[in-house]
């Protein structure tokens, strides 16, 4: 069955939310939804760029209250 | 009854939490209202900071070990039987040899270990300097390095995240006294869309590349590795060919976490203020352990158990909270040979460093040396 886990990268200057994506996707299983919540609005755009790049899927980008929350789909 | 401290790992952050636990503590453990316990797989303490050195014959191997038993407070008894299940929920801890722990507080610090073989065809294909064998054989290979094409090749998740960059500044300095760097071409891979994690060192870094002609792929993450046609391919879809492959290769938390259901990769699920692991109040996480988004470091160890060391101290003697962990690390940057900078934040303040200088190169090497001050608590 499926899982959603989410990392909350708020205040994290390194490895930083792209990594820690990184890190957790190769963890997760395919079908897995991984949500990551930054505060660097640098994530919001690296994020979907890195996973159109290795082909997993979007499920969202939403701004919030001084912070990003980013969804994405394990998919291969 | 006397409240137990259990230790599980014996590496930089479980060995200062039992000193300085001890330090605080005396006056309890000579009337047996507490006691202090370690277990640990090794009669060794290795510096690990200090495998970055040997691979350029920068530093002995004597130097990089001392007797954990000698690191370790005389007052701490030290079992070197690896744990094989913690089961938080009856407060034990079960070892190889059959022994069983019991405990009143846990600190789990049972540390990082590099997972070459989660990639197909790096163990054969690469080298790596994040092991004593691996550093040692890092040596060699660069002993006999006649020139060719160099691949520093970067995974995540990785501890010392400082450490690929200073490699390869490492090298160039390496190959350039050697006399074969006109021989060489280093490229440089990075998970991410820039060269460190660390802004402001990613932008420090390009300028240095340029300069010196070091190559890089950027969004670059290890699909495999061919070792027979010594070609290494990302997830993103980039090839590249290699004479010396040097990975940093993505590491997993121990196997006795996952064992014991305590956190997938062997990463614990830990509340990043209060070092607890998350849904517990006598279970502490420190170091490489935790799932803290949060550098892998020996400064992020030392100052966890700083923190945990006071959290424990208080609720032992008064009963109470003493502070939270505010995320700091520090990191020394070797950026060759003979010049160094540093690096700090925490979860509110964002790195800064300064420009590279010889004295703080000159620092770190003292480092090198005052590390097994920290171990034992006193600095």
């Amino acid at each position: 069955m499926s899982e959603r886990q989410t990392i909350d990268a708020r205040g994290a200057f390194c490895p930083g939310p792209l990594m820690e994506l990184i890190a957790a996707i190769k963890l997760a299983e395919i079908g897995d939804e991984i949500e990551i919540l930054s505060a660097d609005k640098g994530s919001a755009e690296d994020i979907p760029a890195w996973i159109a790049k290795v082909g997993h899927e979007m499920v969202g980008v939403t701004e919030m209250d001084g912070h990003w929350s980013i969804v994405v789909k394990k998919a291969k | 009854m006397a409240k137990r401290i259990l230790i599980v790992g014996g590496g930089l952050s479980g060995t200062i939490v039992a000193n300085g636990l001890v330090r605080q503590l005396g006056n309890e453990l000579r009337s047996g209202s507490v006691n202090i316990t370690m277990i640990g797989t090794s009669d060794q303490h290795m510096y690990q900071p200090g495998l970055l050195y040997l691979p350029f014959g920068r530093i002995r191997e004597h130097e990089l070990f001392r007797s954990q038993r000698k690191v370790l407070d005389r007052r701490v008894p030290y079992h070197i039987d690896p744990a094989t299940n913690i089961d938080t929920e009856n407060s034990t801890v079960t070892t190889a040899s059959g022994k069983t722990f019991g405990y009143d507080y846990l600190v789990i610090a049972t540390g990082s270990r590099i997972m070459p073989q989660s990639i197909p065809g790096m163990e054969e294909g690469g080298h790596w300097f994040y092991d004593l064998d691996g550093a040692r054989k890092l040596r060699g290979a660069l002993d006999d390095f006649k020139g060719g094409k160099v691949i520093v090749n970067v995974n995540a998740p990785h501890k010392c995240p400082v450490a690929p960059l200073e490699v390869t500044f490492m090298l160039r300095e390496y190959f350039e006294a050697k006399g074969i760097l006109d021989k060489c071409e280093i490229t440089y891979t990075y998970p991410i869309g820039r060269l460190h994690a660390l802004e402001p060192v990613a932008h420090w870094a390009l300028p240095e590349f340029e300069k010196y002609g070091i190559k890089y792929e950027t969004f670059f993450n290890t699909k495999e590795v061919d070792p027979k046609g010594k070609k290494i391919s990302s997830e993103e879809g980039v090839t590249l060919d290699y004479d010396l492959l040097i990975t940093i290769p993505p590491h997993n938390g121990a196997e006795v976490i996952e064992q014991s259901n305590l956190g997938k990769g062997g990463w614990v699920p830990t509340q990043k203020e209060t070092l607890l692991q998350e849904g517990s109040t006598n279970v502490f996480v420190v170091g490489d352990t935790t799932n803290i988004p949060i550098s892998k470091a020996g400064s992020t160890a030392h100052f966890e158990a700083d923190t945990i060391i006071d959290n424990l101290t208080s609720l032992v003697k008064e009963g109470r909270w003493a502070r939270n962990y505010d995320g700091k690390v520090f990191c020394f940057v070797e950026t060759g040979l003979s010049t160094g900078t540093y690096v700090w934040f925490n979860y509110t303040t964002p790195p800064n460093p300064g420009p590279p200088s010889q004295m703080i190169h000159w620092f770190k090497l003292a480092y090198n040396r005052l590390y097994w001050l920290s171990a034992r608590g006193l600095l």
